[in-house]
């Protein structure tokens, strides 16, 4: 395929779906699939049958939509009308909709959601502006929206240096956690000297709750390859990778697909749409460790070494796969790079606050009343986040904290409601921006159980290289444990404080460095509930059992208890 | 090689471009505790004891693989980075059981010299006792997992030096063992020359030799700059 036919296809199936009376996009997303959306596809698919495939009724399995908690969404197209979307769907419900449809009645308004409904009001939709909307397995409907297109720009009209200058400008920081600039990573790769050089796209996401990468690989495969493709040519890369987390099976089937189907369109491969530009990419699976996130732990992984960071530098960019200067970006960020080339970085970089621009995808979960997928501009206020795009707290039960950057983030308290989100606010406080899960917590979370759980998962997922994090998780772990069952004294508090700062400031990797986090932010906005746990052995949630004594309450008890039997003369 | 200049601990010093700081700071009497490093040996970086503040740095950085360069400003003994020290030599008596008076390596060994100098009189953790097998499988030699501190240097010298790569670490965190060819009794082991490498570098009473009672085990390492200075020679061509 060349740049003309690129075209030509884009609009020759634009033209076929803007003739359609109605397009029924049933959401197909893993939570929406678990939510029974397979039964609407097929009830649907049989009433399409019955009616003989008439060809200006379409049915679209589509990737994440977006509310995953009100799965199966359904959103109905209709040219000239304003788009509708039903919740919960049930197969009956959405036959009654295709039905009224064809007889020319009222639509059904069971479970209709409102027309200006903030979710979908106050979200920005770069990244996910397909996710949802195209059947993640079609690489004609990705087309019809814009796809590869910014490839064919690049290609055809810039220079390497050209594009990496555009990054830059777009001011796009990592999404993968450490945000570092895109433009920059970019340039020193580029400039590093190395006959071959590598594409990785990380989607191992291993933080618990976050989906985000999870999604956009399963609702819009090509798009990653798209700026996969973008990146390789800007820094003379052949050859991509995408390791994929072993627990994401569909993620790694749809973007096989993609990468075939793109290969046969001439959109990946050797001479990429009529240029001499090759490029290819595979796919990876990893074996779902957290740590294989770490950059230079998973280039050990793809290079069939046991998934362990190593001390930096060299940096990859310098010494990546096989020793060879390496690129690696998360998923989400190559995600961006489509973006870029089709608003222009200017647009792009007009989108946000400071020195984060453009979007966050957030996967908002916890006691909020809408669980699921967003994509925000940087900066929005946390407030917005939770009252408006979330709907408040389920249950209406008072805000207490908000977690961000799992694992290695932190607790953002009800008094910073009105932070923007983006990389330095956060940091101010003691949280990051992480990958994008966002844990909105009620007046029933107890803080330490909280830091508990967080530790739990860092020391079950230390790599054992380093003494501080492979024990130092353990033993922070144990401190907390006897917080939280009430045997704990002013002295652990202070080891606690101690060890969280030594950890901190000696593990190799940023897996140990990151893990304390989630203890010294509660400690910093939570501090009283700690010292409650330990002064008073209570639990001011209520989530803690205090079961234990602690040490010099037990020495008490055994002596009064000698000096009972000594009393009456009674002896064992 | 070129010359550059540095201050460690507010004296400037003179050194060798490539150097480590670590090496560095030995030349020039300057005791850095260590323990996962070794001359001769792939650095790794994980025992942490050697951390050193850098001027412009926000963390501490390992000596024993950070490269001097022109400039830098360097302090080795910081009130913060001894008791980071003490901690991390702390966690790692906590961490398996290390009752020296019933110990083969007793008075000979490393992790209980550098608690002595750090003047570790007790251990503020948690003892996590966890009770660990002993691999008395091979006829020379003995693993005990419960002195092992996880240094690797058993692994590094048997698979760099040695060429047989017998041993290797299963699971991971704080479950982490020494295996010896995927998970075998070291008796059963089919590469192992028996060699004793790794059973002379490690720095605690894990690997041993049979029949070494209480305190009795004594370590011999030179014999690792031996071999690598005669290969290195050898390999320049010279009179090995
Ligand atoms: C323990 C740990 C886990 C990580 N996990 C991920 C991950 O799941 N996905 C990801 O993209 N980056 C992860 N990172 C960050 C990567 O090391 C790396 O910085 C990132 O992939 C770079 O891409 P970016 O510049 O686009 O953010 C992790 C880092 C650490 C220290
Ligand atoms: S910090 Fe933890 S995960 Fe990172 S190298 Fe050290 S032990 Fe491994
Ligand atoms: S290995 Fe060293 S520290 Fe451990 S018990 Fe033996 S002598 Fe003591
Ligand atoms: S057995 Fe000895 S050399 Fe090997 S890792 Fe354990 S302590 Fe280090
Ligand atoms: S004795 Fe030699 S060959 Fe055997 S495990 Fe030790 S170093 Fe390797
Ligand atoms: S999976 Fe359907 S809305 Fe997210
Ligand atoms: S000696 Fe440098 S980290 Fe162990």
């Amino acid at each position: 395929m060349n740049r003309v036919e690129l075209a030509e296809l884009a609009e020759a199936v634009t033209a076929q779906q803007q003739s359609c009376r109605m397009r029924l996009l049933v959401c197909c997303g893993t939570p929406c699939v678990a939510a029974g959306s397979q039964a609407v596809v097929a009830a649907l698919r049989e009433r399409l049958a019955a009616l003989g495939h008439p060809a200006d009724l379409e049915l679209v399995g589509t990737g994440c939509q977006g509310p995953c908690s009100r799965g199966p969404l359904l959103t109905v197209l209709r040219p000239g009308q304003p788009e509708q979307v039903w919740q919960k769907c049930t197969p009956e419900l959405a036959v009654s909709i295709l039905e009224a449809e064809l007889q020319q009645s009222a639509f059904p308004d069971t479970n209709l959601l409102p027309a200006d409904w903030p979710f979908f009001r106050c979200q920005t939709r770069l990244v996910l502006a397909n996710s949802g909307r195209i059947d993640p397995e079609n690489l004609e409907q990705y087309i019809a929206r814009g796809g590869y297109d910014g490839l064919a720009q690049v290609l055809h009209e810039m220079i390497p240096d050209q594009v990496c200058d555009s990054v830059v400008q777009s001011g796009l920081r990592g999404r993968g956690g450490g945000g570092y600039p895109t433009g920059l990573k970019w340039q020193l790769v580029r400039k590093s000297s190395g006959s071959r050089k590598f594409i990785v796209a990380n989607g191992d996401e291993g933080d618990p709750g976050a989906y985000m990468d999870r999604s956009l690989m399963e609702s819009d495969p090509h798009r990653i390859l798209e700026g996969m493709a973008i990146a390789g040519y800007a820094i003379g890369a052949e050859q991509g990778y995408i390791y994929v987390r072993g627990e994401y099976p569909v993620a790694a089937q749809r973007l096989r697909k993609a990468i075939r189907d793109a290969e046969r369109a001439g959109l990946l491969g050797s001479r990429v749409l009529d240029s001499s530009f090759s490029f290819r990419i595979d796919i990876r699976i990893g074996a779902g460790a957290f740590v294989c996130g770490e950059e230079t732990a998973l280039l050990a992984s793809i290079m069939g070494r046991r998934g362990q960071p190593r001390i930096r530098p060299p940096y990859p960019a310098e010494a990546g796969l096989w020793g060879c200067p390496t690129l690696i970006n998360n998923v989400e960020t190559f995600g961006n790079i489509p973006a870029i080339f089709s608003i222009g970085p200017q647009a792009f970089n007009a989108i946000g606050n400071g020195k984060s621009r453009g979007t966050k995808v957030f996967a908002l979960c916890g006691e909020v009343v809408n669980n699921g997928l967003i994509e925000v501009p940087m900066g929005i206020p946390l407030r917005e986040i939770v009252f408006e795009i979330g709907g408040g707290l389920a249950n209406g039960a008072a805000f207490k904290a908000a977690q961000t950057g799992g694992p290695s983030g932190g607790c953002i308290p009800a008094e910073k409601l009105d932070t923007p989100v983006d990389y330095e606010n956060l940091q101010a406080l003691g949280s990051i921006m992480g990958s994008g899960g966002l844990i909105v917590m009620g007046e029933q979370s107890c803080m330490v159980d909280v830091a508990r759980f967080f530790m739990e998962f860092c020391l079950d997922e230390s790599c054992g290289k380093c003494v501080p994090c492979r024990t130092g998780t353990v033993e922070i772990y144990r401190l907390l444990s006897r917080i939280c069952n009430g045997s704990a004294s002013q002295r652990d508090l202070q080891t606690l404080e101690q060890l969280c700062q030594m950890v901190k400031d000696t593990s190799l990797c940023g897996l140990g460095a990151a893990a304390p986090n989630p203890v010294l932010s509660t400690l910093r906005w939570f501090r009283a509930e700690y010292e409650t746990h330990v002064n008073e052995r209570r639990c001011p949630a209520g989530v803690c059992s205090m079961d234990e004594l602690p040490l010099h309450l037990l020495g008490e008890q055994l002596l009064q208890r000698i000096a009972a039997l000594r009393c009456d003369g009674e002896g064992y | 090689m070129p010359a550059i200049t540095l201050t460690i601990n507010n004296d400037l010093i003179s050194a060798r471009q490539g150097q480590t700081l670590l090496e560095v700071a030995r030349e020039h009497g300057i005791e850095i505790p260590t323990l996962c490093h070794l001359d001769g040996l792939e650095a790794m970086g994980g025992c942490r004891l050697c951390l050193v503040e850098l001027q412009g740095s926000s963390r501490p950085v390992p000596s024993c693989v950070t490269r001097a360069a022109e400039g830098m400003v360097v302090t080795t003994h910081s009130d913060k980075l001894v008791e980071y020290r003490k901690m991390l030599v702390e966690l790692l008596l906590a961490e398996r059981t290390h009752t020296c008076s019933i110990c083969v390596q007793n008075n000979n060994c490393e992790l209980q010299t550098l608690a002595a100098k750090l003047g570790i009189d007790h251990v503020r953790f948690d003892y996590l006792n966890q009770q660990l097998p002993m691999d008395a499988s091979r006829e020379r030699f003995a693993l005990d997992h419960n002195r092992c501190v996880l240094c690797l240097r058993c692994v590094r010298v048997c698979d760099a030096v040695e060429g047989a790569h017998t041993w290797d670490v299963r699971g991971r965190g704080s479950t982490s063992r020494i295996v010896a060819d995927l998970d075998r009794p070291w008796g059963t082991s089919t590469s192992c020359t028996d060699c004793g490498k790794c059973v002379q570098l490690c720095p605690t009473g894990a690997l041993f030799k049979k029949g070494a009672t209480v305190g009795e085990m004594r370590k011999e390492r030179s014999f690792l700059n031996r071999i690598l200075e005669r290969r290195r020679l050898a390999a320049q061509g010279g009179t090995p």
